[in-house]
């Protein structure tokens, strides 16, 4: 008590001070309180203007490099390309040896999405499911697809076959290790949301479990894609496996044989163009219309 | 139903579950009855299985001992007839507008669908104050109005009786205060019966119309208070709670 007493005599004494009450906001009307951006900032505020922009520069230190050199054997430059690509489009080669190619894909792309389905639902249902899966995706997905070419080509012979089987091989594990783990990241606040609806089983799986998990899925399909489109083209090109139906990695051996590399240069564009339009548009769109909506990506 | 049998029996009830290295009992031998119309909350410190013994009512867990009976049938798994309102802001799904979480609620459970559904949820969410966020994805909204749609999302689907798990406890106090006070506004309305898990004793006092006291570890019941209305009492019976949970220390109160 006399320690708190000598506290307060050692303590200066605050002046009492004027409480002070506004009752009108000298802000209100005086100041901008919204006010629009000025054009520039608008315009690089849009991604794709902004990304357009690397891909000029990027083109034009192609160009430059590419007329330096002069030397259209060893680097063409962008423009002639270019030409080469259109010249491909016009005639109809390129996009049929593009729609060869990404035909086969796509069939390989959905019978690895089911199978990393069916492996994820095992997976969800049965501790032993669980099992199999890890140790499935732990042997098999560090196995690249092009190492198991020449055994599906003993398989399967020279054709379709074969690239389907090693795209079915590197779809599936990177599906289904993402959507797995997706479903186990899964808040246990919402499973018990679903639970209370009287939710279970598959039901539980398709409306709460999928949707609440789909940020993982949906990596999942990048990752497969991208890995699906890389193990095609490397099997045409490398052991020109379709050479009896003709895809783009097809087409790029063709023209590197016959040694016109504007042509080869033309074909890896059309692979780079077509990766850019399914990340950009197809994947971006899916994007921005669920897990960007649903605020779980920022 | 008779009017003196109760909605909800907890009928001597353990439960213990288990963590990698122990096994815990978290509550022994707890009995209670709700009454139709109650607001009944369940008071204690941490650790005396309050949370524990709301998921057994709501059928996530089951009792090693004793019943759990609503309605006189025992309680074996979860179902609509008793909904959650959890503490956690990511109770609602995601992927759904304010108004899609509630009307996927109720069908989904199969109560009601298409136009009845759509408009016992557009009639709970203007009753929570939210008409003006029907479309709006939960990030969207603050934390006490994604309370609030949950609120609205567990009364809609008109349970026999409303869990809730600290609904409130992830909120700053002033909105925490007119959460309170619209909860109770909202009973006033429509009369439902609530089980309220809270540790706050002031927010028992003001949401609760009966009290169960649980000491901890492994949780008990200590009493079972009637809650009172005037303001004058009301720091009587946090006085009487206190010394009843803190026997001989008294703890500064909480501010709430």
């Amino acid at each position: 008590m006399s320690s708190a007493k000598a506290l307060a005599e050692a303590a200066p004494v605050t002046p009492l001070r004027p409480e002070i009450v506004r009752d009108r906001m000298t802000a209100h009307g005086g100041t901008i309180v919204e006010k629009p951006l000025s054009t520039l900032e608008l315009l690089y505020n849009q991604a794709w203007l902004r990304k357009l922009l690397i891909l000029f520069v990027l083109a034009s230190i192609w160009e430059i490099y590419g007329r330096y050199l002069d030397n259209d054997l060893l680097f063409p430059t962008f423009t002639s390309t270019l030409a080469a690509f259109f010249r491909g489009v016009a005639d109809g080669t390129l996009p049929l040896r593009a729609w060869g190619s990404v035909k086969i894909l796509l069939v390989g792309y959905g019978i690895g999405i089911v199978l990393a389905t069916l492996l994820t639902g095992l997976a969800i249902a049965s501790r032993i499911g669980t099992d199999f899966l890890e140790t499935m995706t732990s042997m098999l997905n560090p196995l690249p697809a092009i190492a198991l070419l020449p055994l599906a080509l003993i398989w399967f012979g020279l054709g379709n076959g074969s690239l389907i089987f090693v795209l079915v091989h590197s779809v599936t594990w990177a599906i289904a290790l993402n959507t797995h783990s997706g479903f186990l990241s899964v808040s246990r606040t919402l499973t018990m949301v679903g639970r209370n609806y009287g939710l279970s089983g598959a039901s539980l799986i398709r409306k709460i479990l999928i949707p609440a998990a789909f940020p993982s899925i949906l990596t999942g399909l990048k990752v497969g894609w991208a890995f699906a489109w890389r193990t095609l083209i490397a099997a045409e090109l490398v052991f020109g496996v379709s050479s009896g139906s003709g895809g783009l990695g097809w087409f790029i051996f063709e023209n590197k044989n016959m040694l016109d590399i504007p042509n080869v240069f033309a074909g890896l564009l059309t692979v780079i163009l077509i990766g850019l339009v399914v990340e950009n548009l197809i994947f971006q769109t899916i994007e921005r219309h669920t897990i960007r909506r649903w605020g779980m990506q920022a | 139903m008779g009017l003196n049998q109760p909605l909800l029996e907890v009928d001597g009830v353990t439960l213990q579950y288990k963590t990698p290295h122990h096994l815990i009992t978290a509550t022994y031998k707890v009995s209670f009855d709700v009454l139709l119309g109650d607001r009944f909350v369940l008071l204690g410190p941490s650790g005396c299985g309050k949370s524990t013994l709301l998921k057994a009512v709501g059928g996530y867990m089951a009792p090693t001992e004793g019943e759990i009976r609503l309605k006189g049938q025992a309680v074996t798994g979860p179902g609509p007839d008793r909904m959650m309102v959890f503490q956690e802001f990511d109770q609602l799904l995601p992927w759904k507008t304010v108004k899609q979480n509630v009307v996927f609620a109720l069908e989904a459970s199969g109560r009601l669908t298409g136009r009845a559904a759509e408009e016992r949820a557009m009639a709970y969410i203007d009753k929570v104050n939210l008409t003006k966020f029907v479309d709006s994805f939960p990030h969207m909204l603050s934390g006490g109005m994604k309370q609030r749609v949950a609120i609205a999302r567990g009364m809609a689907m008109e349970p026999d009786i409303l869990l809730m798990d600290e609904p409130f406890a992830a909120l700053d106090a002033l909105t925490r205060r007119r959460m309170q006070d619209e909860l109770l506004a909202l009973w006033d309305e429509t009369r439902f019966t609530v089980l309220f898990v809270t540790h706050s004793i002031p927010e028992a006092i003001k949401i609760g119309s009966r009290i169960l006291l649980l000491s901890p570890h492994p949780g008990e019941v200590k009493a079972e208070l009637n809650s009172v209305g005037a303001p004058g009492e009301q720091a009587g019976l946090e006085n009487r709670i206190q010394q009843m949970l803190f026997a001989e220390e008294i703890k500064e109160a909480e501010n709430v």
